[in-house]
């Protein structure tokens, strides 16, 4: 399974990856109206976390053992079973922030635009390279196989 | 060919089935559950009733899970004893159910405190999807408009949550100081209460309910409680939300010891070899305590449930331990409370506290010789995990604790080589 790797010595904090992973998550796929023009709002599903000089993004790991899976109340976050990705369904979430409570990166985010719904990284479904990924000006984040 | 048998149909045994056919995917495996439908989420009762979620949405696990897994479900049939020499459950219709592993995921049931009154029509407790629907068709029927929730724990400020969603006026009557005492200290808990009240609910705290009144015309049925100070409150239903205790009651005539709940070790194995036992019925253990404790919580149950699965399929895996833990979304206001919340003033600890009245965020982290055995979150809850990742791991946090309750929070603050463990995958 290919993951995405953060390599927090050559992040520059520039931010793109929030921008492109918003982008790739709109109805419209297209940069001004993804940020001017879309209700509800899209988000970010990668974070970018910053302790200066530390600046890295951070997105769901897709753990092999993921906590957010079994603690789950409403069986939205689940684990697929052709991709083994940790997957999550919004129309199950219920937004009680269990999941929040058990991830180990804080990589899960409550959508302020929706009610009662979290999101996170799905690896960009249907791109062959993950949006953050592909627009990392730096290779600060790299898609590897693990 | 081994064969499995839970009793309990809930996400406990949601976790056993799916270790289990992780390692033995001919083994039979049987569940046993007295609660007729197929199974649902439980804490989702409450939004069911507010009309936020569909029947449909609360199946839990998904629909077709217990086939793919191919499980026997026995549904709506209680089991009503056990015989652990020959190993078989027996049911309510007598018939009998033969294992050579054994998994009690029984769960919970409400705890009624002795009130005068108890038994009157619109008494309700407030656990089972069955209790909802009794609510539901009460509100619809006798077009109930006053409703007064015994119990401001979870279960009750959840229930007040719905209900006040349903129009109706809620009074809520708590034992101790301030609500949700269990899992949130003085301050906190003030930040909920504020806006339940700017909700129009009524919160009476120090006080209990001593007696169910009738109605004036007809009194079986509620219309009124009387407290322990005298006063009484009109109504026309009671939700009684004082917690639950563990349904142990199997355990009763047979060598399973039982504390509050039935006792397991640490592969979840109760002192009866090829019996298991987790979620609200077991009492296992938790790693802040250190010692075993009865958790009714829904992500400690499942992972009990794995582990024990595990362990009855033959592979061994070690409980990592449960802690309180809950995460809130009642009214609005976000809330993740996880260990020791409310310890101020004991001995030994170190409370860090962030507090920001204007917007009502607020962030406290009890330590203890450097390691971290409490948080509460209000408010701004998203890094809340990153702690309580550093809670089960037990990481020595004194040289950056300040910067676990600051604005500026994140993995990006914590020590190199912890957040590269974390990274990499190392640390979970």
């Amino acid at each position: 399974m290919k993951k995405i790797c953060v390599h927090e010595e050559l992040c520059m904090g520039c931010g793109l990856c929030e921008v492109y992973c918003t982008v790739w998550h709109s109805k419209s796929k297209d940069l001004i109206k993804a940020f001017k023009r879309e209700h509800p709002k899209p988000i970010s599903r990668i974070k970018l976390v910053q302790e200066k000089p530390v600046s890295f993004a951070v997105q769901c790991r897709h753990c092999n053992d993921p906590p957010c899976v079994f603690a789950c109340l409403s069986g939205a976050m689940h684990i697929d079973e052709e991709t083994g990705l940790v997957v999550h369904d919004d129309e199950k979430c219920i937004g009680c922030l269990t999941c929040i409570m058990v991830c180990p990166f804080g990589a899960i985010t409550i959508d302020p635009y929706r009610h009662k719904v979290v999101a996170k990284c799905d690896l960009c479904q249907g791109l062959d390279v993950p949006a953050c990924v592909a627009n990392c000006p730096n290779e600060a984040l790299t898609l590897e196989e693990v | 060919m081994t064969r499995y048998v839970i009793i309990g149909g809930s996400v406990g045994a949601v976790g056993a089935v799916e270790a289990v056919r992780e390692v033995d995917p001919v083994g039979d495996v049987i569940v046993i559950s007295d609660e007729p439908n197929l199974t649902y989420s439980r804490p989702m009762i409450a939004d069911h009733l507010s009309g936020e979620t569909s029947l449909e949405k609360m199946m839990f696990p998904a629909k077709d899970f217990w086939d793919k897994q191919k499980v026997q479900m026995h549904l709506g049939k209680k089991a009503v004893k056990l015989d652990l020499l020959q190993k078989t459950v027996e049911l309510e219709n007598a018939e009998k159910i033969s294992f050579d592993k054994l998994l009690i995921a029984t769960g919970g049931k409400p705890f009624i405190p002795k009130m005068e009154g108890a038994t009157k029509k619109g008494v309700y407790n407030f656990i089972t999807m069955v209790d909802i629907q009794r609510i539901e068709e009460a509100i619809n029927t006798n077009k109930v408009q006053k409703a007064v929730v015994i119990g401001g724990g979870l279960i009750g400020v959840s229930a007040t949550e719905s209900l006040t969603k349903r129009g109706l006026k809620v009074t809520i009557v708590e034992l101790k100081n301030w609500i949700l005492n269990l899992i949130l200290d003085k301050e906190a808990a003030k930040i909920v209460e504020t806006v339940m009240q700017k909700d129009g609910i009524s919160i009476l705290t120090g006080r209990t309910v001593q007696r169910i009144l009738g109605r004036k015309d007809n009194d079986d049925t509620v219309g009124g409680v009387g407290l322990d100070n005298g006063t009484v409150i009109e109504c026309d239903m009671v939700v009684v939300a004082v917690g639950v205790i563990p349904r142990t009651e199997l355990a009763a005539q047979t060598d399973l010891k039982v504390n509050r709940g039935i006792l397991v070790d640490k592969f979840m194995q109760t002192n009866v070899p090829n019996v298991y036992a987790c979620g609200d019925v077991a009492e296992a253990y938790d790693f802040i305590h250190k010692t075993n404790r009865v958790l009714a919580l829904w992500p400690v149950a499942r992972i009990g449930g794995r582990v024990a699965g595990y362990n009855m399929a033959g592979q061994k895996c070690e409980y990592p331990g449960g802690t309180a833990m809950s995460a809130l979304n009642y009214f609005g206001v976000p809330i993740i409370s996880v260990g020791l919340t409310t310890l101020d003033e004991a001995e030994g600890y170190e409370t860090l506290i962030f507090h920001d009245k204007e917007t009502n965020i607020y962030r406290k982290i009890v330590l203890k010789e450097g390691i971290v055995v409490g948080m509460t979150f209000v408010g701004d809850v998203e890094r809340a995990g990153i702690i309580f990742n550093l809670m089960k791991n037990k990481v020595n946090v004194e040289g950056f604790k300040h910067k676990l309750i600051a604005d500026t929070f994140s993995l990006a603050s914590l020590p190199e080589t912890l957040r590269k463990q974390l990274l990499l995958g190392v640390m979970q």
